[in-house]
């Protein structure tokens, strides 16, 4: 348990292939011409089998990248040819204050949203965890908003429940809170946003569950013998034995929300083409990035906001990355 | 695929006296379980009410079902959007899901094989290169796609939205397979060989029947994560004719807004329909699929 390997379970790769060829070493001096030929088969067959992902690498993603930063140092509105103009994009981009607000807006949205999600998550798996009588539905009833919560329905819905008058303002008015719905106040609606990843719960849900089901069981008994109660056993078992599926979600989860997009779109996008939100109050960032490149047609600007967002998404991935060594536990010799 | 599941049940282990220990505790757990599974249902039972409710009543009022029930909300869809029938939408939107599971589970199956059964020079690199794209920003590519696509004259056609799922772009199916298909037993291969079969006869003829699991799960989940797209033909597609539901759906909201709050809600549940019923089919795919993603294999 106490080792620690520098991969993330789903990141571990091909490093423990059992391998389906022979070995090559001892064979390799009795027989080399067939193996070297063998070998050329193998390669050429696995680059076949390739192809379409490589041409999909090289034609949607590689090419993609290189255009996309060449784009972050022109000027281009599509119909012209994008022209050079060095930094201008990036020091228009850091001293527009709308831009400054929709990084603030995409960062609350992160840090409030991510944890709770994934408290959430945990939490309810550890209630379903203790195997009962209806736990499967229960498993397969709280997962369903992960798979409908993308939709423009459920925006739809969610902008509705969380406006004037409806059951969310009702609530809080029981409670003497008289402040209105969160859909029409700039600096609430926001977090009718927050609570529509919450709900979304059961995708990480699902993952700390089988998590949760390797852990062995025998180490609770041990720990119960000797006489550890419930949040000792959870702190000193249970939650160093699932910290690489917490390291998964905590690191699947976050690069996701920084990519809000649709349901931002739609639960602040009124009638009257305010994009996102009263007072841009759910203008996060990549709803910014599509004002600015589709409707005002500026893709050297936004090409540059992109690129922000990746080196801002690549060095929270490095950060958790590096952090991992502090708090995730690999098990040795671990499948 | 992982096997050594077993349920941990911490409280329980001693059973001497175990049942009265045990009551309270199930009374407890499924009163936490209801209440959860109220605040998830919510919503859904919400918009089912509300497409039944008069278009005024369906903020104000907070019954979940209306006293007197009305149809016309649905009668009112069946007069289309902007002068365009709702079964185009759906038309629309159901050859864009089905192409693209189709496109998923050639070129991600054929990517997986080649990660997880064939040995080949570089595949530790591209294997490193396709991790890296399960993390990239789609909005870093949204732009020179676009570009790439406008240039090559692919607006308002399907094209765009198609290509990338026929180029295997979608890193985590492939994944999803791979995982499957390592833990496939190798002297199945190695058998095959024997006879004298190639790559193509095993990819086709014992890996594949055998991945069904996986290529059932990246199936539906394309299909439902197609269905939702909501950037992706908002940007490329420009006549609404071609659009689809979702795209349907908010130009609904923008064109009537809440003066057919009913229509919209009535709607809204229509389009959700076809993800429920996949989901109600196929759960158990979908969230063993979903565990998987989150283990090795």
């Amino acid at each position: 348990m106490g080792t620690t390997v520098t991969h993330a379970p789903a990141m571990e790769g091909l490093s423990k292939d059992k391998g389906s060829e022979p070995r090559h070493g001892p064979v390799k001096s009795s027989r080399p011409a067939a193996l070297k030929r063998r070998g050329r088969r193998e390669n050429l067959a696995g680059y076949l089998f390739m192809s379409p992902w490589i041409a999909g690498f090289l034609l949607l993603t590689a090419g993609p990248m290189v255009a996309s930063l060449y784009f972050a140092f022109t000027d281009y509105n599509l119909f012209d040819a994008p022209r050079w103009i060095g930094l201008d994009n990036f020091s228009e981009m850091f001293g527009d204050p709308r831009w400054q607000h929709s990084v603030r807006v995409t960062l609350w949205y992160v840090v409030v949203g991510t944890p709770l999600k994934l408290l959430a998550a945990l939490g309810v798996a550890l209630l379903l965890a203790q195997s009962r009588r209806g736990q499967a539905f229960y498993r397969a009833a709280f997962y369903a908003p992960s798979l409908i919560g993308a939709s423009v329905s459920i925006a739809i819905v969610w902008k509705a429940i969380f406006s004037d008058d409806a059951i969310v303002d009702r609530t809080q008015k029981l409670f003497g809170l008289n402040v209105g719905g969160w859909t029409g106040d700039p600096d609430m609606i926001i977090y009718s946003l927050v609570a529509l990843t919450v709900w979304q719960f059961g995708a990480p849900m699902v993952i700390f569950l089988a998590g949760l089901k390797q852990v062995p069981r025998e180490l609770y008994e041990a720990a119960e013998v000797d006489g550890a109660g419930k949040l000792r056993r959870f702190w000193n078992i249970t939650l160093p034995l699932i910290s690489p599926v917490l390291f998964f979600n905590v690191l699947l989860e976050t690069i996701h929300s920084f990519q809000i997009f649709s349901s931002a779109y739609i639960v602040g996008g009124g009638a009257g083409g305010n994009a996102c939100g009263p007072a841009d109050g759910t203008m996060v960032y990549t709803c910014y990035l599509y004002v600015q490149g589709f409707e005002n047609s500026r893709m050297g600007l936004a090409s540059a906001m992109a690129w922000m967002l990746l080196v801002a998404v690549a060095l929270v991935t490095a950060v958790l990355f590096w952090s991992q060594k502090r708090w995730v536990h690999y098990e040795e010799g671990a499948r | 695929m992982n096997a050594q599941a077993t349920d941990i049940t911490p409280a329980t282990s001693t059973r001497a006296g175990g049942l009265r220990r045990r009551l309270p505790g199930s009374v407890a757990w499924h009163i936490g379980s209801l209440a959860i599974l109220a605040v998830i249902l919510y919503p859904v039972i919400w918009v089912i009410g509300g497409s039944f409710k008069r278009s005024e009543d369906i903020i104000g009022s907070l019954d979940l079902f209306p006293g007197d029930p009305i149809t016309s909300n649905y009668t009112r869809l069946t007069e289309g959007i902007a002068d365009i029938s709702i079964s185009t939408f759906f038309l629309n939107s159901l050859t864009l899901a089905l192409g693209s599971v189709i496109g998923i589970l050639v070129s991600c199956s054929l990517t997986a094989y080649a990660f997880a059964r064939i040995r080949f020079a570089g595949r530790n690199l591209l294997f490193t290169l396709m991790i890296g794209t399960l993390l990239l920003p789609y909005h870093v590519l949204l732009i020179p796609q676009y570009v790439l696509f406008r240039n090559m004259e692919m607006i308002n056609t399907y094209t765009p939205l198609l290509l990338p799922k026929y180029l295997a772009t979608e890193a985590f199916f492939v994944f999803l397979m791979m995982q499957f298909m390592r833990n496939l037993p190798k002297e199945l291969d190695e058998a095959a060989r024997l006879d004298g079969c190639g790559h193509l006869r095993i990819y086709w003829s014992i890996v594949l029947p055998l991945c069904r699991p996986a290529l059932i799960t990246s199936a539906i989940f394309t299909f439902i994560n197609a269905w939702n797209d909501f950037m992706g033909p908002l940007i490329y597609l420009n006549e609404p004719d071609k659009y689809t539901v979702s795209l349907g759906l908010k130009m609904f909201v923008d064109q009537e807004g809440l003066a057919n709050y009913g229509g919209m809600i009535a709607m809204s549940l229509v389009a959700l329909l076809p993800v429920l019923a996949f989901f109600l089919a196929f759960q158990r795919y979908l969230i063993d699929g979903m565990a998987t993603s989150g283990l090795k294999g």
